[in-house]
């Protein structure tokens, strides 16, 4: 292949041409700082020494072909991963300071401050109001009045509060798709995570629905670090004041959207965003 | 042109046959079920419901018959059913792929289709010779052994149903395995894990052998646990074999209020079953 960062034109784009969204913004300080990072699935490695800092009140897109690890990074990052059995992960990963791989910190503990979204929409079998409270409820000290307070200003940060407000008490499979995705985004910022991580959020959403999506997670730049994982390149360079290209496990390059999606550094990233592979 | 015509009657003689093998299958359910109507209808009336089994040669009901069990159905499955669902769960959530629930779960296979003479036999060795007599207990007992299996099957292939990322979901939260369970996998498993239940009072509230070697029967009015007690099947059994037609006419209308308490419990399961599938399109 060409070693250029500038492919001919016609090879350029595979879609509409990735607008990046992102002038620059005012991120706040480092939030997750990764250093030297490995993951074993058994005894195949699926990720390679990722280093990499994110910082607080950003949106960061994990962008990538199916199977380069990025699923996998996200689910490091609240220890998702000890759930199944025969994985693990080596290295350094610290979220606000700890290093969560430390066999000292709680699971529950840290999936509290690490809120996360599936890709498909998973409400519980309960009402609307029972799921966002669920986690408030794990929680505990917190119900009554501020109960409700804390439930409706989290389905209003995930912008569905006006379209559910009558029927707090409905089951929420009953919601529609998007609705029940923006259900879930209410749940897991209802206990005020310091990370929200969403793992390919809209990948079962039709096009108003992820677009709801996307103005949601927006308007929680304000407030979390967020990251996303996605095969929309679209939908990176639309909502993420940062993306990091994976593959095969490593990260290969990380920088501002604006860069990536116009002059990558990386000429598989090039490849990768127009299209040439992936 | 000719082996096309060939591949024609083939095909229908397949059809034919299939044909002619369920109707024989229903016509034979069809002939249980009229000869059961004709004969317990006659039979049905309040005595039934208001007084005991008669001696032979005078007028009586199934009164302690049916009460014995409701009794000892309701204990089995009260015995039972935590055993079968608490197993169930821990197939499903905790030991998915361990060496020991394959085992657990042969194991449970191997008891579902276990004759239930079996069960009394064992029952009967295990808690009738040691505590000298029959007893209703050792009847519940019995029946809750029965019941263990069938609750154990259901409860974790409801659970199984669950997605997957319902259970992350949960996790991502912080709740730990428990807290999920009891909040998020019953709830969304309701209906199927309450079918399971009353496929297992529908099985067992059915069952003679088991009961024949533990609680055995008895020909009066009688509460006591530790005692004898009459039930159903047992009298059924036992009426319909002896020379009395009185005897005969009740076991008769026994056997027919036993098919449709089942016939109910079954339609029961299974409009909770379309329940839950329709629960499971909404949540899609």
């Amino acid at each position: 292949m060409i070693p250029s960062t500038k492919p001919p034109k016609h090879l350029k784009i595979r879609g509409p041409i990735p607008k990046a969204a992102s002038d620059v913004v005012d991120t706040g300080p480092p939030k997750i700082e990764i250093r030297g990072l490995n993951f074993f699935y058994d005894a195949m490695q699926s990720l390679h020494n990722v280093n990499m800092t994110l910082a607080d009140r950003s949106i960061t897109a994990f962008i990538g072909p199916s199977g380069c690890g990025k699923s996998t990074l996200l689910r490091v990052l609240n220890r998702m991963y000890a759930l199944y059995p025969k994985q693990r992960a080596e290295g350094e990963v610290r979220i606000g300071g700890v290093d969560i791989l430390s066999p000292s910190v709680d699971v529950a503990e840290l999936r509290y401050r690490v809120g996360m979204v599936f890709q498909k929409p998973t409400p519980f079998p309960m009402s609307v109001f029972d799921n966002v409270a669920f986690g408030l409820r794990l929680a505990g000290g917190v119900r009554g009045a501020e109960l409700k307070v804390r439930v409706e200003s989290a389905l209003r940060d995930a912008a569905i509060w006006d379209e559910v407000k009558d029927k707090l008490s409905a089951d929420g499979r009953s919601l529609s798709g998007g609705q029940q995705q923006r259900l879930c985004i209410a749940r897991a910022v209802a206990v005020q995570p310091e990370v929200l991580l969403l793992d390919e959020p809209t990948a079962a959403l039709d096009p108003i629905s992820t677009l709801r999506v996307e103005e949601t997670m927006q308007s929680l730049r304000e407030k979390y670090c967020i990251v996303v994982v996605t095969h929309n390149l679209q939908q990176a360079a639309r909502v993420s004041n940062v993306t990091g290209f994976m593959y095969l496990g490593e990260l290969v390059e990380i920088g501002p959207s604006n860069q990536i999606f116009t002059s990558p550094k990386n000429r598989r990233t090039d490849d990768y965003i127009t299209g040439r592979f992936g | 042109m000719n082996r096309r015509a060939f591949r024609k009657i083939k095909n229908g003689m397949f059809l034919s046959l299939s044909l002619v093998a369920t109707l024989t299958g229903l016509a034979c359910l069809a002939a249980i079920l009229w000869t059961l109507i004709s004969h317990g209808v006659a039979g049905m009336s309040w005595h039934l419901f208001t007084q005991m089994t008669p001696p032979p040669g005078s007028q009586g009901g199934l009164l302690n018959a049916l009460y014995g069990s409701a009794v000892m159905t309701l204990l089995g499955i009260l015995i039972g059913s935590p055993i079968g669902v608490l197993a169930g769960t821990y197939l499903s959530e905790y030991g998915r792929n361990s060496g020991l629930s394959s085992a657990i779960r042969f194991i449970n296979d191997v008891l579902l289709s276990a004759p239930s003479i079996i069960i009394g036999l064992f029952v009967y060795e295990l808690v009738v010779v040691r505590m000298g007599h029959f007893s209703a207990l050792a009847g519940a007992f019995s029946l809750a052994v029965l019941a263990i299996p069938v609750t154990l099957r259901t409860t974790e292939d409801m659970l199984n149903l669950v997605p997957l990322g319902m259970k992350d979901s949960s996790a991502a939260l912080g709740a730990y395995p428990w807290r999920t369970t009891l909040s998020v996998l019953y709830p969304a498993a309701r209906s199927g894990i309450v079918t399971g239940l009353l496929l297992a009072v529908a099985r067992i509230s059915g069952e003679t052998a088991p009961l024949l070697f533990t609680a055995l029967n008895n020909q009066f009015w009688s509460t006591d646990l530790n005692a004898p007690m009459a039930n159903l099947p047992v009298v059924i059994f036992q009426f319909a074999l002896s020379p009395y037609k009185d005897w005969q006419d009740l076991a008769w209308a026994g056997a027919l209020i036993i098919t449709l308490t089942i016939l109910l419990l079954s339609i029961a399961a299974r409009v909770l079953l379309a329940v839950l599938q329709t629960e499971r399109g909404a949540g899609r």
